[in-house]
């Protein structure tokens, strides 16, 4: 991370590498006490098909939140998601029920609009020089005032191909998968590869460590910024057409508050929001997370549905509390 | 004289958008005095901007310092429903006390979000935005858990008055609004509070060694932003009679930072403007009410307002400014 830290003794090092790791050994941990409690508490919770469920119920949060991780990556944010998720299942409703065309075209056109969205964001933020959180905030109210114009009523959608893929289950033996779970564990999956595996996510890390040094060493940064937020635009619209899988209908209310969910599982997945440090593996356990208060206060049936706020709150106070306590501790920055 | 400069944009937006008011509905700025109070659209607008000023006007005193609250519309609600829990307890023999009780306790109640979200910021040290977060999110829910995911409605008749009365003709909630808005121009612009605020905006670190408490000012400046939303709580609780856990407030902190924004307060801390923030709070009031009178769907305001932010956001850019003057610039060289 921090440059000049070569000749770190070896005690520091080892430090430094449990820093960085443990946020997501905590949040690792978390999940299994929370699996351990849940199991204990109910009969039935420790079913395949509930952890399926999981990924079942939480596939568009889950694809958003992949996208979501790269632009905190960078240190940057993007608030529209949620927004760019309703647009684009209102679009892919209205064009294939009201208009008649074919989903097989709609699915692409929705996903080229996203990756439209994600692209302006990017030239605007790294270009311009504007501030991620207000430009995508604009973005926000784009896409979802365009929403709006569409229609401020549901629209079902009742077309075979997409209630054939809607309905469509994978079977995996001790269990079954939609299509969108599916999906979301390809894009967890290509998420990791890219992070880890190609010079754009190496670029991604060097950019949220130091922007500058990024800059001195000859990456191309300004590229990767603008790609990391055409990726985030991009993975809101799959999730977009996800939903539309999981929902059957285009609203323009759809994924309200997602950006907010999103973020909170980047987090609680252990990425720092400053930048630089974390992983997509994380962001895809602390998706779970949020999913498992969800279904153990269900499995409860007395908590109401407020409380998964509040725990999603006070997780997040928890994992930013124990950040700044490692970055304090650590001695790198 | 340089202050009326910095105010030229936004004064023109508004403006023109009256007189868009104006020609889709030709008694806009008709003002008449009715059953002893002031009446028309303008007043409404007026009336309707309270609590946006105010939210608006917190989060541009957290924007000064390099900061900011996203926690605004989670603290109105929860403001609405400690109003309202408190009022709806004592109903059938809610006097004057019961009414001080409800108003103090939701004050003291946002207050506390208030310094909640300071501490965060300058005690533990986090991101602003990260910091306030966490209010943002779990706020809602405890807003719901007041009200037990209810709405109440409010029926003691006094607590109206603060969102729908009039004093000497004029409403209540605008004058409320222009109590602080005096207030705090005087505190910005006539004392040393002001000059400090700037310096922590523009250097955080030259202001420390000058000698400046800004971790002290930063943490009454969240507490103020967080009695402001408590104050906009109770008024916009006060003018529908009821308090909506889940819905009172919503997306309020993109309008109070779109009119911070608009007003000609730089997001980058340092300068601030209490009138400028003012008129951008009555220019997003204005436009809805515009929209709303022009028969287009309600919910088309989202991207009028998106238009309004990429509007504001570039002309506020210097990377968005020198990239024109090289537009400008190059063809006239090769001339």
């Amino acid at each position: 991370m921090a440059a000049g830290n070569t000749a770190d003794t070896p005690r520091t090092l080892r430090w430094r590498i449990d820093a960085r790791l443990m946020p997501l050994a905590i949040t690792a941990c978390l999940f299994f006490a929370l699996v351990a409690a849940g199991s204990m508490l109910y009969q039935n919770f420790l079913a395949p098909q509930v952890f399926l469920n999981l990924l079942v119920d939480n596939a568009f949060l889950c694809i958003v939140a992949v996208g979501m991780t790269f632009v905190i990556l960078t240190g940057g944010i993007d608030l529209s998601v949620g927004a760019i998720v309703a647009l684009n299942t209102m679009i892919s409703a209205s064009l294939v029920q009201k208009h008649g065309v074919s989903p097989f075209a709609a699915i692409p056109l929705v996903l080229a609009v996203g990756a439209a969205f994600g692209l302006l964001h990017g030239v605007l933020i790294q270009y311009l020089r504007l501030q991620p959180f207000i430009v995508t905030l604009a973005g926000m109210f784009l896409a979802r005032g365009l929403a709006f114009l569409i229609g401020t009523e549901s629209i079902a959608v009742d077309h075979p191909v997409y209630q054939e893929l809607a309905s469509a289950r994978i079977p995996l033996g001790f269990g079954s998968l939609s299509i969108g779970a599916a999906v979301a564990c390809v894009v967890v999956a290509g998420g990791i590869w890219l992070a880890h595996a190609t010079p754009f996510g190496r670029t991604v890390y060097a950019v949220g460590g130091d922007e500058a040094a990024a800059r001195l060493m000859g990456l191309r940064v300004d590229r990767t910024v603008v790609g990391v937020y055409l990726l985030s635009g991009f993975c809101s619209a799959l999730a977009g057409v996800v939903m539309t899988l999981y929902m059957l209908s285009g609203y323009s209310l759809h994924g309200s508050g997602l950006e907010l969910d999103a973020i909170a599982a980047v987090v609680i997945g252990g990425t720092l929001l400053r930048g630089g440090i974390g992983y997509v593996s994380g962001t895809f356990v602390g998706v779970m997370i949020l999913g498992i208060i969800q279904t153990l206060i269900s499995f409860d049936g007395t908590l109401s549905s407020w409380w998964t706020k509040i725990v999603a709150g006070a997780l997040l106070l928890a994992f930013c509390l124990l950040q700044r306590f490692l970055e304090v501790r650590s001695p790198a920055r | 004289m340089r202050s009326l400069k910095t105010l030229r944009a936004p004064l023109a937006s508004l403006a023109i958008l009256l007189v868009i008011g104006t020609l889709t509905n030709h008694g806009f700025l008709k003002i008449t005095w009715q059953d002893g109070h002031l009446q028309g659209a303008l007043i409404d607008v007026l009336n309707h901007a309270a609590p946006l000023i105010l939210v608006s006007l917190g989060m541009m005193a957290v924007i000064a310092i390099r900061g900011i609250d996203i926690s605004v519309g989670a603290v109105v609600a929860i403001s609405a429903a400690v109003a309202a829990t408190l009022i709806s307890q004592a109903d059938a023999a809610a006097g004057p006390a019961a009414l001080c009780m409800a108003i103090g306790g939701a004050l003291a109640v946002s207050a506390l979000c208030g310094v909640w979200n300071g501490l965060l910021v300058v005690k533990v040290g986090m991101q602003p935005i990260v910091a306030t977060l966490i209010l943002m999110i779990a706020g809602r829910g405890i807003a719901q858990l007041i009200t037990s995911g209810q709405i109440i409605t409010i029926y003691y008749a006094p607590y109206a008055v603060i969102g729908n009365g009039y004093l000497l003709g004029i409403p209540v909630a605008l004058l409320i609004a222009l109590a602080v808005t005096l207030a705090l121009q005087l505190a910005l612009n006539r004392t040393a509070l002001g000059l400090f605020i700037r310096a922590i905006g523009l250097n955080p670190a030259a202001a420390h060694i000058a000698g400046i408490r800004a971790r002290g000012i930063s943490l009454c400046l969240y507490t103020l932003c967080g009695l402001a939303a408590g104050v906009a709580g109770l008024i916009i609780s006060s003018n529908v009679k009821s308090a909506d856990g889940n819905n009172a407030g919503q997306l309020l902190e993109l309008d109070a930072i779109l009119a911070v924004a608009l007003g000609g307060t730089s997001l980058n801390g340092g300068r601030f403007t209490v009138a400028g923030t003012v008129l951008g709070a009555l220019i997003i009031q204005t436009l809805t009410t515009v929209i709303y009178a022009s028969g287009l769907p309600p919910q088309v305001n989202l991207a009028f307002k998106a238009v309004l932010v990429f509007a504001a956001l570039l002309l506020q850019s210097t990377g968005a400014r020198d990239l024109l003057r090289r537009l400008l610039v190059r063809p006239r060289s090769q001339a």
